[in-house]
């Protein structure tokens, strides 16, 4: 096996106790700003009782109020902001959606601090100066690409702003230039791997390493795509309103992702009551951010459910590691790396007139993709006399999904009553994926 | 003059037409003519009853969803090129025909050819002129 590289051995090895050090200072230093700089957590602090003071390090995490999805809904956009616009240079933004999104502010600083995480998750994955580095998740306002592209200039790898789709060039640019480490996410990567296959064209790519994230896979699918493209795939985890994806990455030994715990505290808590699980225990996750200037989230809620465990790890780190999340302690999908809430698909049927029952029904075909359906009760607004008026409403449908959730689902107008119920309350996710 | 007819989402699935059908035979109510559309995903039945509002009200207390549309009935000669004139005149005219079922008549030679156009008015002058004859009310359903 490869001789184990890290980008900053000097944290990503650190002692324990040396770590801990660092995140007491940052923490105390963040919380005692956002108090100075930010209302809104002044008022949360007061509301809840803390004073900066009270903080003298993580073990008074637990006083702290969180802060919810809802919060940063509430204070949009520049409520949680905790520098003057012009400090920050960049903006990312959720894949969201009306009423949901979140814009993140970042700082040159902050903006690092994340390229570094991904450099940090690049060299885990076996990525050196040497490499090709094909960025095919998407470039824009969605974190993805942004991020790992600035992680790859960081290890000094060639980079490919490759985005996402345009499969044929993908193939090319990978062949012809020799890609060694592809970042997308891991349906694009098999969708990719079948292609390859399908054209013969497996003995001409060089890929030795993928980083795949943003969306849930199995171990088989892992495997699948492994042996598929001759590669080790590496899972990597992140959200815009934390930083992106770096907030932890996997090593060689593929079994959880290390936390970067100089940038971010982890703590995983009961989501009904809040109070603080001990380690190993399954619960919902919590970040604190103690290194980033724009857009610090003291105990933002993931929604995610997960476990965390800090144990020494074949690869040398010393830093925590989370399991890959398990599920949402909400009612949020992610269908093919996009967050849908079914929250959304109501609001584009009450926009389009049509007060319609519904039902989501995900599943994950043959070959990886989600596939994203979503049963809809006949209404008689919806009703014409012609095929072509059903035909012309369900496509105005469609294109109104669309533009909402940034994904199609495909659409099936079913008679009035015929979703099922549950105690008199429609059934509105099948969630069928078993990952 | 323009006949009222029921136009009843089906699914297209084993089963749901016999389910409406069966709304139908339970109230005892008769049709005089019917077709269905269909799409991969669902199907359109479209009736033309004895008692629209009887029938009406029972699909829809069976939880049908359902629409009125106002379609041409045509009285024909049940004999080739009756229904070629029927087509020339609306061509002339350049009034558009959405959908269109025909069924014969027991009693009298006679063929009924059912038409949505874009515009029942216009249809209606073109096959006057023409001399053919729209169906009434009362000739449909005697």
């Amino acid at each position: 096996m490869a001789q184990e590289r890290y980008f900053r051995p000097e944290i990503e090895c650190a002692d324990p106790a040396q770590l801990r050090k660092i995140q007491d200072e940052r923490l105390v230093a963040t919380v005692k700003r956002v108090y100075e700089k930010v209302p809104a957590y002044r008022r949360k602090m007061e509301q809840a009782g803390v004073k900066p003071a009270d903080i003298k390090g993580v073990d008074d995490l637990h006083k702290l109020p969180f802060v919810t999805k809802a919060d940063l809904r509430d204070e949009y956009p520049y409520g949680f902001l905790a520098e003057p616009l012009e400090n920050c240079v960049r903006i990312q933004s959720t894949s969201g959606t009306t009423g949901r999104r979140v814009v993140a502010f970042y700082t040159q600083h902050d903006v690092d601090m994340w390229d570094d995480c991904c450099a940090r998750a690049i060299t885990a994955a076996g990525g050196t100066k040497e490499d090709v580095c094909h960025v095919s998740y998407g470039y824009g306002l969605f974190t993805g690409g942004p991020g790992l592209n600035g992680g790859s200039h960081k290890v000094g790898c060639l980079t490919l702003p490759m985005s996402s789709g345009n499969t044929d060039r993908q193939i090319q640019f990978m062949t012809d230039l020799g890609s060694t480490i592809l970042c997308c996410t891991p349906s694009y990567a098999h969708y990719l791997a079948e292609s390859i296959n399908e054209r013969g064209q497996r003995d001409q790519i060089k890929l030795k390493a993928g980083i795949f994230g943003a969306e849930a896979w199995s171990e088989e699918m892992r495997r699948d795509i492994e042996q598929k493209l001759g590669l080790k795939a590496y899972d990597i985890y992140g959200l815009t309103e934390i930083a992106g994806p770096g907030v932890s990455f996997e090593c060689s030994a593929q079994s959880g992702m290390h936390i970067n715990e100089d940038n971010f505290i982890a703590e995983i808590i009961d989501p009904n009551t809040g109070e603080v699980l001990p380690e190993g225990t399954k619960g919902e996750l919590v970040f604190t951010c103690i290194n980033k200037e724009a857009f610090p989230l003291i105990r933002y809620r993931t929604r995610d459910i997960c476990v965390l465990k800090r144990e020494k790890c074949s690869c040398g780190r010393t830093l925590i590691k989370m399991a890959k999340p398990m599920g949402r302690s909400d009612d949020m999908l992610i269908i093919r790396g996009v967050n849908v809430f079914p929250s959304q698909i109501e609001t584009v049927l009450m926009n389009c007139g049509y007060p319609a029952n519904y039902q989501i029904i995900v599943d994950r075909g043959s070959n990886h993709t989600d596939t994203f359906d979503i049963n809809i009760e006949m209404t008689p607004e919806m009703f014409g006399d012609t095929v072509r008026d059903v035909a012309s409403r369900e496509k105005e449908l469609v294109a109104a999904m669309r533009a909402m959730l940034g994904i199609s689902p495909k659409i099936h107008l079913v008679a009035p009553k015929s979703i099922e119920r549950s105690e008199g309350k429609a059934v509105r996710v099948i969630d069928r994926r078993k990952i | 003059m323009s006949l009222e007819q029921i136009s009843v989402f089906v699914e297209n699935k084993t089963g749901k037409l016999n389910e409406v059908i069966k709304v139908l035979a339970a109230n005892k109510l008769d049709i005089r003519a019917m077709t269905l559309a269909d799409t991969a995903e669902f199907g359109i039945l479209r009736l033309i009853a004895d008692d629209t509002i009887a029938t009406v009200d029972a699909l829809r207390a069976a939880g049908c969803v359902v629409s009125l549309t106002q379609v041409l009935a045509v009285e024909l000669k049940d004999r080739p090129g009756s229904l070629a004139k029927v087509l020339d005149a609306l061509a002339r005219a350049e009034v558009g025909i959405e959908y269109m079922y025909a069924f014969t008549s027991p009693k009298d030679d006679g063929a009924y050819v059912v038409m949505r156009v874009q515009d029942n008015d216009a249809a209606e002058k073109a096959l006057n002129e023409a001399g053919i004859r729209v169906a009434s009310k009362e000739q449909f359903y005697s």
